[in-house]
């Protein structure tokens, strides 16, 4: 009998590499993704990724495109003074909150505002994961990290910044969706949603931007499925999941 | 090109073009406007791209995507602009993206004045950025030569996948001259299919990490030791100087860029009057000819620095004469230029101490 093969390693890949994320940690679930997005649409070979600074900064360890590092948050700048002068090939930036929507805020406004046509995975763990747990743009209110430690006060911190919406009230963007990785359930969402993401940018369609909502539960002290838990009860409440801009 | 009457900041961006640059990223700060001005249009022509960056920190980030592609790319700014890209441009550094920076100093510190400047030269040629590292610098002294320097950026930035400055002041932005626009070979030096990004199919499957992280630090000290060593190979072919007068000078003017040119009819105005005067003019300061200077010790007796600041080049022109003579210095700071006049009066009394 012919075996039936219903799992395996996605060919962009890197070959017999384990990634270097805490267990649990839903970065490994989104890099997947995005793995079978570049094999089914035949893409690896004519992508180049940008690597942001964060826990992410390794990824091209993982995913066997090519790759530019970028600074902190300059990701969207750097792939458009690639995109502009390679329009034949495809780019995508991967972005924590800090890189995105703190330090890099102007970046990614920019890029979206010119709808620049590049795919952006921007994953939203609402915490500065590599640096050790600080609090990020996108930390909710009360909640504990190292540098809010009786929790995030909106009078001294502000209120979490919601990109996809505020990205959504710009003219010129093309597609704007906020998924999760939490559960098996979210995960059609995911993959659809990158891969519309990357679609978009084959058929110059401009920008696109893939709010991922992401676990981080190394820094927010929770067991793995818990923090899948904390996750859909405390993130996606505030952060609903959905389609925000679609040209479709 | 036939020699033509143009504004300096004009013939950077058409010397940049005619050099195969055909991308170009900044954003607008006095007084350097006219070159993305002229950029808006002129690579709209050539089929390039020029794009107004929302900030410097974002152009200095595109042309690091941009270079990454092997292609020739340029900004071009002013002081507060450049201070803007220094995380970038040691990132292109360490990852070995070729670029070229035009910069159109003017005087600070802070927003300062919009005026000629030479006040970063420091920056230049030690402070860009963080980490182990340095900048080929060019300074040219004209127009022509400005030209001549902005199409051999190019060639060096692909040569050695450097980042390369081109460190002007206020005066080659501004002022008019008869300039001749060669037109450069424009020919790729970098070999961009071997390092670059978007060759993986053409290289069946084989890809390009353009990066600067090295978390181990044997790894970490492999790749500086290779920068370091390219840097030494930077030093021993590219290394240039310009002596007028110094054979049997007595006094020798060193000076770079505009101040050059000034010290020079300085100089020439001295011999007239009976003093052994010389010119010493690094054309690059960085790498900087200290064997050139050392050439000095033997016959010169005194060297009076000159520059458009407190004195920022003096640390180099002493270790190029090895300490070994006098050196002063004369300068002017916050867009005022020093004159002939001044310059020779500096003279004139280094010859009266002298006798
Ligand atoms: C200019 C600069 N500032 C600060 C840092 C330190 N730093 C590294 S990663 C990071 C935050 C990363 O958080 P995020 O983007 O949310 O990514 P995550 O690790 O959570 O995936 C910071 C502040 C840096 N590398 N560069
Ligand atoms: S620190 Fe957080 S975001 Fe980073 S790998 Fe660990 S769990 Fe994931
Ligand atoms: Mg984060």
């Amino acid at each position: 009998m012919a075996e039936k093969i219903v799992y395996q390693r996605p060919k962009s890949w890197v070959e017999g590499v384990h990634s270097h994320y805490c267990p649990g940690c839903t970065h490994g679930i989104i890099h997947r993704m995005l793995c079978e997005t570049l094999d089914e649409l035949d893409i690896q070979d004519i992508t180049t990724g940008v690597a942001p600074v964060g826990c992410a900064a390794l990824m091209y360890g993982y995913i066997d495109t090519d790759f530019i590092e970028a600074p902190h948050g300059r990701a969207p700048a750097v792939a458009t003074g690639f995109k502009r002068i390679r329009p034949d090939r495809l780019i995508f930036t991967y972005q924590g909150d800090g890189d995105l929507a703190s330090i890099g805020m102007a970046e990614i406004v920019h890029a979206a505002n010119r709808s620049e046509n590049i795919t952006v995975i921007f994953v939203n763990n609402a915490i500065y994961g590599m640096t050790g747990g600080q609090m990020a743009p996108t930390t909710l209110l009360g909640q504990k990290t190292t540098t809010t430690q009786s929790g995030r006060d909106p009078l001294r911190a502000g209120y979490p910044i919601r990109m996809s919406e505020m990205l959504a009230s710009l003219a010129s963007p093309c597609y704007i969706e906020r998924v999760s990785a939490a559960k098996p359930s979210h995960l059609n969402s995911l993959k659809k949603a990158i891969r519309k993401a990357f679609k978009n940018q084959m058929e110059n369609k401009g920008f696109s931007f893939v709010e991922v909502l992401s676990t981080c539960p190394t820094n927010w002290g929770m067991r793995p499925t818990d923090a899948c838990d904390w996750l859909v009860n405390n993130m996606i409440p505030y952060y609903p999941l959905g389609v925000f801009k679609d040209f479709d | 090109m036939a020699k033509t009457l143009m504004k300096g900041t004009e013939a950077i961006a058409e010397a940049a073009v005619q050099a195969g640059c055909k991308y170009f990223y900044g954003y607008p700060i006095t007084p350097q406007n006219e070159i993305p001005e002229y950029m808006s249009k002129r690579l709209f022509e050539v089929g390039g791209v020029y794009l107004q960056a929302e900030s410097e920190v974002a152009a200095s980030n595109m042309i690091l995507g941009g270079g990454a592609t092997g292609e020739r790319v340029m900004t071009s700014s002013s002081s507060p602009g450049i201070s803007l890209m220094s995380e970038t441009l040691s990132y292109i550094a360490g990852q070995e993206v070729p670029v070229v920076v035009v910069n159109v100093v003017r005087a600070g510190p802070g927003l300062g004045g919009i005026l000629p400047s030479q006040s970063d030269y420091n920056q230049a040629t030690c402070g860009i950025g963080h980490g182990d590292f340095n900048l080929i610098v060019l300074a040219p002294g004209s127009l022509q030569e400005t030209v001549a320097m902005v199409q051999k950026a190019f060639d060096l930035a692909q040569t050695y996948r450097t980042p390369v400055m081109v460190l002007c002041d206020g005066v080659i932005g501004q002022i008019m001259e008869a300039v001749e626009i060669p037109e450069g070979h424009g020919k790729n030096l970098s070999h961009p299919e071997k390092w670059a990004c978007g060759y993986m199919r053409e290289r069946g499957g084989k890809r390009n990490i353009i990066r600067s992280l090295f978390l181990d630090p044997d790894e970490l000290e492999e790749h500086n030791r290779k920068l370091e060593a390219k840097w030494h190979e930077i030093e021993k072919n590219e290394t240039s100087c310009e002596k007028y007068l110094t054979d049997d000078a007595e006094v020798v003017i060193s000076a770079f860029g505009t101040v050059g040119r000034i010290a020079r009819s300085a100089a020439d105005s001295l011999r007239a009057e009976g003093y052994k005067v010389g010119l010493i003019r690094p054309l690059l300061v960085s790498p900087f000819p200290y064997k050139d200077f050392e050439t000095l010790i033997p016959t010169c007796k005194h060297i009076l620095d000159v520059e458009m600041n407190w004195g920022q080049m003096i640390k180099d022109v002493n270790r190029g004469v090895k300490y070994r003579l006098p050196v002063s210095f004369y300068g002017r700071s916050g867009g005022m230029c020093p004159g002939v006049e001044e310059i020779e009066e500096e003279c004139r009394k280094i010859f009266a101490e002298l006798s």
